[in-house]
């Protein structure tokens, strides 16, 4: 019965649609990789040559005609430090009450609309709501503390949505089995829920420092634009004067000044920066989970 | 005729406007086991979700009637819903372990209910082990985690789960349906075992099974229970010709 017209399955046919398929993928791959490497190593090339020590270590000096952005990256770390003490617990707190506790499915859904809605619009937005509300009307001034709270609330909705999706990625049978041992509600999310979404909050966490990181719209309105002295003081006192991030520092050294030496310098820096707040992040995830 | 451990009284529930379960009077006696059959969507999950109130978490479902375990009326007000489960556990369709190790499977419920000391949670653990036939597979690995078990074992150790709160009832909703027929059969032999220190109420599909381990057998149909009597009579001698048509296999 094996001379039938399938012929030999040793025998490999070749299917033009399979390979041109194949062949299609792979060259959009290899382009978005080639892409990726293109970018960050232009930057890092052009950047690089700027930066020394006393580049990263001290604040710009007129007198001398040095450039410094030790402020910068102080003040960077501040705001995305500061901004996710408020918003990770606010956001997952939030998404916990959302999908666990909220028992009026509309009002859940036009939270959800909204916070969709306000993860959308332009971050200029942030910065005109922030100057009017944080700085003019609670008195903050632009200020750092100004700036974390504009963030703040930039990137709630991120954090909400990431880890809304990761409790409902929960398999229903975990809490089945929970409640089922008896388990209180806060006891299932405490030992089961936050636990298993543990992945999905800190992926959160990564793309609200991406997106801290790279905002310089609404800090320039919030936070106030210039980094021309060394931090003295204590935090508090630091967080109640202006000053401005990286992002900030890139947009006025290649804008109103020119200099884009000194502009792919703090390109350069902040790449590194984020990639090492990602690891940081990953490393994190890797002790909880093996916990 | 043994003692009543839990009996439900002219128990009605509702999803919605669908009633599913119309007027259950069934008795569920002291370590024995009671087998709930009957086709799919007869009613008798639903059945043995109301028994420790698995389903108050879905929000469209009333209930009427009376639930007693020992003397006391479950939908009562002032029910602790968190000690009723301790007292009557579940164990589901398919294995659910947590996604931790077994050791830290078994202890949840003990946990759950305050016990933090780690000698009396060791001895839980071993003792929860040992009754659910499974301690020999895995006293080596007790820090491993659960989910790299065989289904078999991952139902065993569901089973030790729900034992290690010291239940006095045990709901197993078609624990075996998802097994292969040995793991099948260490289950049946586990239950038999059981029943011994625990009221056991199972729902199954398999009517051989249901003969084989129950020592009562409620038949159910369409949210109503037809016929209940002991498994011997319900088998061998039933009254009602639906019953006797269905576990003849004429239909379901």
């Amino acid at each position: 019965m094996n001379n039938t017209n399938h012929g030999s399955i040793t025998q490999k046919r070749r299917r033009p649609s399979e390979i041109l398929l194949y062949g299609l993928i792979f060259l959009l791959a290899a382009f978005l990789a080639a892409l990726v490497v293109f970018i960050i190593g232009y930057i890092l090339a052009k950047g690089l040559p700027a930066i020394s020590v006393q580049f990263l270590t001290t604040a710009e000096n007129p007198i001398e005609e040095t450039v410094g952005i030790f402020p910068s990256i102080v003040n960077t770390l501040y705001i995305v430090f500061f901004a996710l003490i408020i918003c990770v617990p606010l956001g997952v707190g939030g998404a916990i009450y959302l999908s666990e506790y909220a028992k009026n499915k509309k009002i859940v859904g036009a939270i959800q609309f909204a916070s969709e809605t306000l993860a959308g619009i332009p971050s200029i937005l942030y910065g005109i709501f922030g100057f009017v509300f944080f700085c003019v009307l609670l008195n903050l001034h632009v200020s750092l503390l100004a700036g974390v709270l504009t963030l703040t609330i930039m990137v709630l909705p991120i954090m909400m949505r990431t880890t809304q999706e990761a409790l409902r990625a929960v398999p229903k049978s975990y809490r089945d089995g929970a409640l089922g041992l008896g388990a209180t509600k806060w006891y299932l999310i405490r030992t089961i829920l936050l636990p298993c979404s543990l992945k999905g909050i800190l992926t959160g966490v990564i793309l609200s420092v991406g997106r801290m990181v790279s905002e310089s719209a609404a800090l320039l309105l919030v936070a106030g634009g210039s980094a021309m002295y060394m931090p003295r003081g204590s935090v508090w006192e630091q967080l109640s004067h202006s000053g401005s991030t990286l992002s900030v520092e890139l947009y006025r050294y290649a804008m109103s000044r020119g200099d884009n030496s000194t502009a792919f310098g703090i390109a350069s820096v902040l790449i590194i920066i984020v990639a090492l707040l990602n690891l940081l992040t990953r490393f994190v995830a890797w002790r909880l989970n093996k916990r | 005729m043994t003692p009543v451990k839990m009996h439900t009284r002219a128990l009605n529930l509702f999803y919605g406007e669908v009633h599913a379960l119309k007027g259950v009077d069934l008795d569920m006696p002291e370590q024995c086991v009671t087998a709930l059959i009957g086709p799919s969507g007869c009613g008798k999950s639903t059945f043995l979700k109301t028994l420790n109130r698995m389903n108050d978490t879905i929000a469209s479902v009333r209930i009427s009637g009376e639930v007693v375990l020992d003397g006391e009326d479950i939908y009562a007000k002032n029910v602790d819903v968190t000690t009723l489960r301790k007292k009557a556990g579940m164990v589901f369709q398919s294995p659910n372990p947590f996604p931790m190790s077994i050791y830290d499977n078994i202890a949840y419920g003990p946990r759950i209910h305050g016990e933090k000391k780690r000698i009396v949670l060791d001895e839980i653990v071993e003792q929860s082990l040992r009754d659910a036939a499974i301690w020999d597979e895995v006293k080596d690995r007790l820090k491993k985690p659960a989910l790299g078990l065989s289904g078999g074992q991952q139902q065993r150790l569901c089973i030790a789960r729900s034992l290690a709160t010291k239940p006095e009832v045990l709901l197993m909703d078609e624990p075996t349906s998802a097994l292969d027929p040995i793991s099948t059969s260490k289950i049946e032999e586990l239950i038999d075992e059981l029943k011994r220190d625990y009221s056991i109420v199972i729902v199954t599909h398999n009517m051989q099974q249901a003969a084989r381990i129950s020592d009562y057998t409620a038949f159910f149909l369409l949210g109503e229970v037809v016929e209940h009597n002991t498994t011997g009579d319900v088998f061998s001698n039933p009254k009602d010709r639906r019953t006797e048509d269905y576990i003849t296999g004429r239909f379901g």
